[in-house]
């Protein structure tokens, strides 16, 4: 037990330690956000109206914009395994006495740590755009985010734990990673789309994290029809889900992942 | 008491047997070489001996823990340095082994200490807080072996601890070894393909094709051979091979346009071959037998002539199990 619990501290205090120390790895994690924030924000914003009443397409995209930043350093918490693997420090890590379970638990624990940085760094944005953020807001947040980056960590250390060079890993990332971003609700609700993208959206986890974050800014207003007739808030079978629905899905699919994840990393030699 | 004890241990990659039924025992503070020509079976055993890989049959412990059931143990036990560098290149040399001292969970009070007195051992406390990707290979391998020996292991495993580095760094390598050596009774497992670096060890076990072909100290398995070695070329090496069988009751052998045998002696022997002999020499040399000789003698081949063969057979055997 003992190994498990030092392997989970050891790799995540790497995690974090690399990631402070690396400072084109920081500077990109905070400025890609802000660049399709920027982006997306001001491109869509005068040509879209208001999604619902009083939700112009800045504030819609904000929450998502967080999503996609944990999703991002999630992801990349596999890819450092990959990394870590050809260029040899993880042998350095698998010899010592540390349990495997720990080693996984360290990097999606440290990398749900980057993924709130990052997010918290994301939130100095809200007055400019109009978003009051309060204290409630900020104490859901936190275990809000953490939860969906552990999640979403446990699919990137299950691509990794059997991927064997940085290759393999970027056409993983284009078929399964670019799809899950954009077929998310990140960058538009997922209620008006042709079926076959409704079909997909709603199978994604991503979106039901997108979902629990939007709906901590925006509080119940996204479950009011907008223009379209539709909410911007996920519905499922004409449900509209509930925050807690929605974090139900992102744990229950993380646990699986999680586990998966595990057990794909230790059986490995 | 044996530090190291291996009995019968096997591993199969699909059909390939890497290594078969290889049996030794290694004493606490012996310097114990591996020699063999790459993809003889060296790495795959020290990967089985350190908890890395399973064996597919046997058995073997170090410290006395089983290398399968009680592998955390094993691996407090033991230090590495690998064949390619395992640091993290973009943390600093202190960094490295603060991550080292943490995960083997050295306790805080002799933590630091402990990283500067290995720094200082393999002279770079100099550049301890320089990243390591700043590092030339003979300061990287320096660090791993300082990493290695950071929670006091029993065993030192070095698979191939001077491969591409340069002779003067090769040789500084060998003076920290012997004084770990001297100072701790370290035990010290190493693999090498270089034969000047073997005859360090005080025992060496030759393998070939994942079978130990000879176990002994340099010296006797040099004496052997049973005798010098003489190399020579002859206008026709076919018949002089054939002549030295037939009248001299010699076993010779060809390779690389030279023929070699060993006899007792051959200072000696030498005026009367020149006496008799029909076939019409070009050359003649003699020597104390290599333990390259001993490998030649063996397997009738060069360590050097086996590795490309062989390398290329586990590369095309390693891509179709998809990488390493």
């Amino acid at each position: 037990m003992s190994d498990i619990l030092r392997g989970t501290w050891v790799v995540s205090y790497r995690e974090l330690l690399r990631f402070l120390t690396e400072r084109s790895r920081l500077f990109s994690s905070i400025f890609m956000p802000l660049v399709f924030f920027a982006i997306f924000g001001a491109g869509f914003n005068n040509i879209i109206g208001n999604l619902s009443p009083g939700i112009d397409f800045i504030k819609f995209v904000y929450p998502g914009i967080i999503a996609q930043s944990v999703l991002q350093s999630s992801i990349f918490s596999g890819i450092s395994i990959v990394w870590d693997r050809e260029f040899g420090f993880l042998k350095e890590i698998l010899v010592a006495p540390l349990g495997r379970s720990g080693i996984v638990l360290g990097k999606v624990l440290g990398s749900a740590a980057i993924a709130l940085m990052q997010a918290i760094i994301m939130l100095i944005l809200a007055p400019f755009i109009k978003i009051s953020l309060t204290p409630l807001m900020i104490a859901q947040l936190i275990p809000v985010l953490i939860l969906i980056s552990i999640s979403l960590s446990g699919l990137g250390v299950l691509i990794a734990s059997r991927m064997r060079s940085q290759q393999g890993f970027q056409v993983v990332i284009q078929i399964i990673i670019f799809p899950m971003m954009f077929l998310s609700g990140i960058f538009f609700p997922v209620n008006n789309v042709p079926t076959w993208m409704e079909v997909i959206s709603k199978v994604n986890p991503v979106t039901y994290g997108v979902d629990a974050i939007r709906q901590i800014f925006l509080g119940s207003s996204i479950s009011v029809a907008g223009p379209t007739g539709n909410p911007i808030g996920v519905t499922v079978f004409g449900h509209t889900m509930t925050m807690g629905q929605d974090l139900l899905i992102v744990a229950m699919i993380g646990a699986i992942l999680l586990s998966l994840a595990i057990w794909a990393f230790s059986r490995q030699e | 008491m044996n530090i190291i004890e291996v009995k019968e241990l096997s591993r199969k990659f699909g059909k390939l047997t890497a290594v078969d039924k290889v049996s030794f025992q290694v004493a606490e503070g012996e310097i114990f070489g591996f020699l063999g020509p790459n993809g003889a079976g060296k790495t795959t055993t020290i990967n089985m001996l350190c908890t890395l890989l399973n064996p597919t049959s046997g058995s073997a412990t170090i410290n006395g823990f089983d290398i399968v059931k009680q592998r955390a143990e094993v691996r407090c036990s033991i230090g590495l340095v690998f064949q390619e560098p395992t640091l993290d290149e973009y943390l600093s040399a202190e960094q490295n082994l603060r991550f080292h001292a943490y995960a083997y969970g050295i306790p805080a009070n002799i933590r630091e200490k402990r990283i500067t007195e290995l720094l200082e051992l393999v002279e770079l406390a100099e550049r301890r807080k320089s990243k390591v990707r700043t590092f030339s290979g003979g300061m990287k391998r320096r660090l791993e072996i300082a990493r290695g020996l950071l929670h006091s292991p029993k065993v030192l495993f070095m698979d191939e601890p001077t491969l591409g580095l340069d002779p003067q760094t090769r040789r500084h390598i060998w003076d920290y070894i012997n004084t770990l050596r001297r100072q701790n009774r370290l035990t010290i497992f190493l693999t090498t393909h270089y034969m000047d670096e073997a005859e360090n060890c005080d025992r060496i076990s030759i393998i070939d094709h994942g079978h130990i072909i000879a176990l002994d100290t340099p010296d006797r398995l040099k004496d052997a051979m049973g005798g010098d070695v003489v190399t020579l070329k002859a206008a026709n090496n076919q018949a002089a091979a054939e002549e030295l069988k037939t009248k001299f009751g010699l076993s010779p052998v060809l390779q690389n346009g030279n023929i070699t045998f060993s006899i007792p002696q051959g200072e000696k022997f030498l005026p009367k071959l020149m006496e008799n002999f029909q076939t019409q020499l070009v050359s003649i040399g003699i020597r104390r037998p290599t333990l390259d000789d001993v490998f030649l003698k063996l397997t009738g081949r060069a360590i050097r002539d086996s590795e490309a063969g062989e390398r290329e057979m586990m590369k095309s055997f390693m891509m179709r199990r998809g990488g390493h």
